[in-house]
């Protein structure tokens, strides 16, 4: 009998990735941890950053590196935080338009995505493309300090394109990218899912490559809370991960896709097709109009001790901010990366202390950590 | 001391951006650019060089914006969020208002003050933001008054929560009133009563 449900406010930016946020508010996995879920839907990340901040919002859906980012005092109304679940491994794609994949196809780039294949083709391109006069390709990301800019960043460099001179990178909110693509405003970007393949359902780009296929299993969106408010509400937040933890592994039942799918595409949450957002979640990833590729892990949500963060993959993302000179490296600050993605609060609240967390870097090109 | 700052408000709802504008105006700034749009911001940006820069947070252009400022060639000036970390009362009274400033790095901050006032006051006559909030707040607070009204009538009348809930939904629809305000009558009622 929950006669005392203890409210909790949480802002999510209307994201295929949102599912166990949603699904936890939706399907009464909050209601039975005790806990009172109300959603609010945001238009950028600076809101959630923002709302966080000031205590509008109890919890939030965030991109992995912003609470790092907080944390290091990267960025304005910069608080301490934590990130201490993880919401969504994998879901992004490398969209370029039909022109460039043209030019890539003719470079050998692989209908299939492999990262390597479509790097070497894209320097080729660029190599090609060293002419006075011809602007450089423009890449759109969602923010600087994201899975994304990462990913799209280390794809470029590791085919021996620099990010900051051979190729031009701005920020756009996820929803706008394909109509830039259209409009040529962009010549390709990194995003989340549904709007890659709104792209490709609209004729209009092609996916070149997948997160999945860059950084296996890595962590795209965690829970970010402040500190101040992790310490002052330990038990609500362990009841609410529990709830989260229940949501993600409801999730990742593919009996659920469907429907799942149809609340994700409601007006009031993603306002989209519902068939734009199965296609990630059902894992059945349409390349270009004509081709569908199954990639089962493109996007998985999990409960479990498979959510629990780990200082290895906050070491990653902070290791990618000294790269692109977002950050001094010092190694206060790697102490702080390692405090913002500890499993310790996560474990506990799922009764799984002193389990070992397998986590391990293994990138396309071999690099490890 | 307001002479000579340039102010570039963004917002695309025309009717509120009029008012600032007005506002501004009215306080003696001269230099007041509004815009609409985010299409070709960057160059509008680098033409007006302005010292402030508001912007309304419903915009989902602000990541774009924010990034634009530090890594632009375009925007000459480097440009910082209005935080003044030793005053997080106007900054809570902006986030709530629905509004977020910009302002050229180096400037001080008595300067540009005034200005964050008068657009926290005239966009918070508009916000969506807090009323949005209030309505969740109360929403939640709704939602405990009702199940606390649910555990009583369980207790003393040996209900389930189903029956519980519909009893208190029969009544309010048999007298006309909302299920929150029986709810809330029944819990006060209860207070008196002792339990």
């Amino acid at each position: 009998m929950n006669t005392n449900l203890k409210p909790v406010i949480a802002g999510f930016i209307p994201l295929l990735d949102s599912a166990v946020i949603v699904a936890a508010a939706e399907f009464g996995f909050a209601e039975q941890e005790g806990i009172a879920l109300k959603l609010i839907r945001e238009t950028s990340w600076a809101n959630i950053r923002d709302r966080i901040s000031v205590g509008h919002f109890d919890v939030a859906h965030m991109l992995a590196p912003m609470p790092i980012a907080a944390s290091l005092n990267l960025t304005s109304l910069a608080v301490p935080m934590l990130a201490p679940m993880l919401l969504g491994l994998g879901g992004n794609a490398i969209t370029v338009s039909n022109a460039l994949w043209a030019d890539m196809a003719a470079a050998g780039a692989d209908p299939e995505g492999d990262p390597a294949s479509t790097g070497d083709a894209l320097a080729r391109v660029i190599a090609g493309r060293k002419i006075p006069g011809l602007p450089q390709l423009h890449f759109g990301v969602v923010h600087p300090f994201s899975g994304h800019a990462y990913e799209l960043r280390y794809w470029l460099a590791a085919a021996g394109i620099d990010p900051d001179r051979d190729v031009e990178i701005t920020v756009l909110a996820p929803q706008v990218m394909a109509d830039a693509l259209a409009e040529g405003q962009l010549d390709g970007y990194c995003v989340g899912e549904p709007w890659n393949t709104a792209a490709v359902e609209a004729g209009t780009g092609r996916i070149a490559t997948y997160k999945q296929a860059i950084w296996p299993d890595s962590p795209e969106k965690v829970l970010g809370v402040t500190r101040k408010w992790a310490d002052a509400n330990p038990d609500t937040l362990a009841a609410l991960m529990r709830a989260f933890s229940a949501a993600a592994d409801w999730c990742a039942d593919p009996k659920n896709n469907a429907e799942l799918a149809s609340v994700l595409a409601r007006p009031d949450l993603l306002a989209c097709p519902a068939e734009f957002c199965l296609a990630a979640l059902s894992g059945r990833i349409r390349m270009d109009p004509q081709s569908v590729k199954d990639v089962p892990d493109f996007l998985t949500f999990s409960g479990g001790v498979k959510a629990a963060p780990s200082p290895v993959y906050g070491k990653w993302f902070y290791e990618q901010m000294v790269r692109w000179g977002q950050v001094q490296p010092s190694p206060e600050a790697e102490q702080e990366v390692e405090k913002v993605f500890s499993p310790t609060v996560y474990l506990e609240a799922m009764g799984l202390s002193g389990v070992a967390i397998d986590a391990t870097v293994e990138m396309f090109d071999d690099a490890r950590s | 001391m307001s002479g000579g700052l340039s102010i570039l408000v963004i917002d695309d709802n025309k009717i509120r951006a009029s008012i600032i504008e007005q506002g501004l105006h009215d306080a003696g700034h001269d230099k007041v650019i509004v815009v609409h749009q985010m299409e070709g911001l960057v160059r509008q940006i680098s033409d007006i060089n302005p010292d402030v820069i508001v912007i309304d947070l419903e915009n989902p252009n602000r990541d774009q914006l924010e990034h634009m400022f530090q890594v632009s060639r375009a925007v000459r000036r480097p440009i910082a969020m209005f935080v003044d970390k030793s005053d997080s009362h106007s900054i809570e009274a902006a986030v709530d208002a629905g509004v977020s400033a910009y302002i050229v790095d180096g400037l001080k901050r008595e300067r540009v003050k005034s200005i964050l006032d008068m657009a926290i006051s005239r966009f918070r006559a508009f916000s969506r933001l807090t009323e949005e909030l209030e309505e969740v707040r109360s929403e939640l607070a709704d939602r405990k008054t009702i199940d606390r009204a649910k555990g009583i009538l369980m207790k003393s009348k040996g209900l389930s929560e189903q029956e519980a809930y519909d009893l208190l939904r029969r009544t309010a629809m048999n007298q006309s009133r909302k299920i929150i305000d029986v709810a809330q009558s029944l819990v006060i009622a209860s207070g008196l009563l002792g339990d």
